[in-house]
């Protein structure tokens, strides 16, 4: 009882490469798991929005004029999370997220350096990391001057002192005290 | 009296619109009662006979059969719950108070369905235990033990998503930190190892898919009721189905040896 199908049949005889069996199955099947590949990707992208309703990452922050060397002002802590300070060479801006575990450190002026008060991490003026679990510096965030002379912070740029960022364009604006 | 009555059930009984629906008796023979449970969609999901081990609740625990009620009574008193629950940010929190104050039985149904949830999580690392002592993940149920750890993770991934719906303070830091981690992850993750090689930033990776945006807000409020009350139930039901087929084709529940 040897009844051979009918892609044996053509295998034997060597008449075609494929059945038309074959064909349309193989057709079939590639058609159906591009689709679902096509989908899968599809759905992937449909999780990220093109437009989010959320504010602005970027504010504005006074004038060079209303910081003087070495302050650390907190006058937008509470609502943007960001210190500005400024030294000899220039102002930058930290953002206010201890890099442990995501709690708001303080800034002590009688010790000169922030604390968090959560795990106890130090940080310097500078942000450096020098007492605590905390793993990483503070970050900076994009500062720079606007047409009119005001600073203006974007937080969603930020610089990584351990990814040597803090040398990049936009990570401090230098003035002239 | 009692003779007429009987008279009148005998004829609904013997009706053909009755017998369509209730297509065995009760006579009390071994052929009827196999007949009764295999005729029937929820019973079948039992076998016709189980042996005596099968009843061993000091080695079975039963858990896992708890951990299936305590799912079934979050579902139903959920979706009582969404007659008044609106997942918008405007009104999630007034909604739950409104269901705890102005709805005739809505705070017992709001905790039938929070202890419920809570209950199910509790009893199904009681499963996860039970079954591992009792070494009930060897051959030939191995296959049956990673679906189980896939629905518990489907579970705990349940309670998260669930927390966050009352809108309150809780919910959104408890929310905050947990999406924080996501923000860790390797590969996908915009603070995550490997990071760069994926181009992950922190407006398109694993913790902004979770939250629909870069924080906490309306739209991780929608997201995670669509994954709390569709997504993940429809998931965990396909893979509990499959759970408890592996259960009956494996040689039923495990006993001791």
């Amino acid at each position: 009882m040897e009844s051979k199908t009918t892609d044996q049949v053509s295998k034997s005889d060597g008449a075609t490469l494929w059945t038309r069996r074959k064909f349309l199955s193989y057709t079939g099947w590639i058609g159906f798991f591009t689709i679902l590949g096509v989908w899968s990707i599809a759905l992937l992208r449909y999780m990220f929005p093109r437009v989010l309703f959320e504010p602005s990452p970027i504010f504005k922050a006074g004038t060079p004029a209303d910081y003087s060397v070495g302050d650390v002002s907190e006058k937008f802590k509470e609502t943007q999370r960001v210190w500005i300070l400024r030294d000899e060479n220039g102002i930058y801006a930290l953002l206010a997220r201890c890099t442990h575990l995501g709690c708001t450190p303080r800034w002590l002026p009688a010790e000169n350096k922030f604390k968090c008060p959560c795990h106890g991490s130090g940080f310097t003026k500078e942000g450096l990391n020098f007492e605590g679990p905390a793993p990483r510096p503070l970050e900076r965030l994009k500062i720079y001057m606007g047409e009119e002379g005001q600073l203006i912070v974007d937080k969603s740029k930020k610089y990584l002192y351990e990814k040597n960022e803090w040398n990049l364009e936009g990570s401090f604006l230098e003035l002239k005290a | 009296m009692l003779k007429k009555l009987r008279k009148v059930f005998k004829s609904i009984s013997d009706s053909y619109i009755w017998k369509s629906v209730f297509r065995h008796d009760y006579r009390d023979t071994s052929r009827n009662r196999i007949l009764q449970i295999m005729s029937n969609v929820f019973l079948h999901l039992h076998p016709a006979r189980i042996p005596a081990h099968a009843v061993k609740i000091r080695f079975t625990w039963c858990m896992g059969g708890i951990t299936f009620l305590m799912f079934l009574v979050t579902a139903v008193t959920g979706v009582i719950l969404m007659f008044y629950y609106r997942p918008v940010g405007e009104y999630a929190y007034a909604d739950m108070k409104y269901l705890m104050f102005d709805v005739p039985f809505g705070p017992l149904l709001r905790n039938m369905h929070r202890w419920a949830a809570h209950g199910m999580v509790i009893t199904v690392w009681l499963h996860v235990l039970r079954v591992f002592m009792t070494g009930s993940y060897k051959s030939p149920r191995e296959f049956n033990w990673v679906v189980g750890v896939v629905l518990l993770v489907l579970t705990l991934f349940l309670s998260f998503t669930g927390y966050l719906l009352p809108w309150d303070q809780l919910s959104v830091w408890a929310v905050t930190v947990g999406s924080n981690m996501a923000r860790a992850t390797p590969f996908f993750g915009s603070e995550g190892p490997f990071n760069p090689l994926t181009g992950v930033t922190a407006r398109y990776d694993a913790r902004s898919a979770l939250l629909g945006g870069t924080l906490v807000g309306p739209p991780s409020l929608l997201r995670f009721y669509v994954l709390h009350c569709i997504a993940v139930p429809l998931i965990a039901s396909i893979l509990m189905a499959v759970h408890f087929w592996r259960v009956r084709k494996d040689g039923g529940i495990s006993g001791p040896l």
